[in-house]
């Protein structure tokens, strides 16, 4: 039988391996934002694992609108990133370094 | 061990194999294309928790618009592949640190013993006498969360005129209509009244005015 832990467990480890992969991909921005995406993902199976061992609905929702405002950001990253290689001609984070931060 | 899960454990498989798989191929193309696969299997782990609705949604939203939006921008965009792996080597290692040692911090927390007592139960939807995991999920969003919904709704509608407006490009050289001048164009700057005799017709055979 499944257990809330297994959901639990699976969620922790997609979570882990997107923070290594945020490490390890430091200069392709795109794979940043995948990166991101997974992390989000990881959070939903949390949510959808509570929300159906308690019985309450309110965290399937949250993962609707955890949804709806990860749809946003994606189509606001990419079309950032669209900008940012029309001017520069670069996704390489360590290029993009003109405000010196 | 029941189907149930054995067909868990062959969903977490793939879902972590196509994980590492995102963070680790050379190809972004090839990347998109694992992160496609890695938002299926976690649909299908949701369908397997009862989730139906959105499992469902995660494979429409994500892989049919999100993902098909990152292929588009990944293929847009001339990405040489050899300069996006510089580093890749030197930060390996810290990298997987870092993530095991938050692996073990959370396995930690979550008390993996203590949450595997917790069987499933069964489902919750049946229980609430609504029968269908959707009519569950839509008797909550449309009574005790109507305005977030709502709020939703607006925020992709910010997105979409957000994205647009960063992406918009004004090209020069090209002919087109300006409604705004069309419409505050006044009758003074197109028309200009002459003041001329009026002509009479003349007789064609005697040539004098009729």
């Amino acid at each position: 039988m499944i257990t809330l832990a297994h959901y639990i467990v699976l969620g922790a480890i997609l979570f882990c391996i997107s923070v290594a992969g945020i490490f390890i991909n430091r200069k392709n921005v795109v794979v940043l934002l995948m990166a991101i995406e997974l992390m989000l993902l990881a959070v939903n199976m949390n949510f959808v694992a509570f929300s159906r061992f308690l019985g309450d609905p309110s965290g399937q929702v949250f993962v609707f609108f955890i949804l709806t405002v990860a749809a946003a950001e994606t189509a606001i990253g990419l079309a950032i990133l669209v900008v940012l290689f029309r001017n520069r001609g670069t996704i390489n984070v360590a290029e993009i370094d003109s405000m010196k931060g | 061990m029941t189907l149930q899960l054995i067909c868990f454990y062959a969903f977490a498989a793939v879902m972590v194999a196509s994980a590492l798989a995102v963070v680790t191929v050379r190809n972004t193309v090839h990347a998109v294309l694992f992160l496609v696969l890695t938002f299926f299997t976690a649909a299908a782990t949701w369908i397997l928790a009862e989730a139906e609705f959105l499992g469902i949604a995660l494979i429409v939203v994500y892989v049919g618009a999100v993902m098909v939006l990152f292929l588009f921008v990944v293929m847009m965009l001339d990405i040489k592949p050899e300069s996006m792996r510089e580093g890749f080597i030197r930060f390996l290692p810290v990298g997987v640190v870092v993530a095991a040692v938050m692996l073990v911090e959370m396995l930690g927390l979550i008390g993996v013993k203590a949450m595997a007592a917790k069987q499933m139960p069964a489902d919750p939807a049946v229980a609430d006498g609504v029968a269908q995991n959707t009519a569950w999920l839509g008797k909550a969003l449309y009574t005790q969360f109507l305005l977030p919904f709502e709020i939703a709704a607006l925020i992709l509608t910010v997105a979409l005129v957000a994205a647009v407006a960063l992406t918009h490009r004004k090209r020069t050289g090209v002919k087109t209509q300006k409604p705004g001048e069309q419409v505050r164009v006044k009758r003074e700057d197109r028309i200009r009244m002459v003041k001329m005799a009026a002509e009479t017709p003349t007789n064609p055979t005697t040539g004098e005015s009729a």
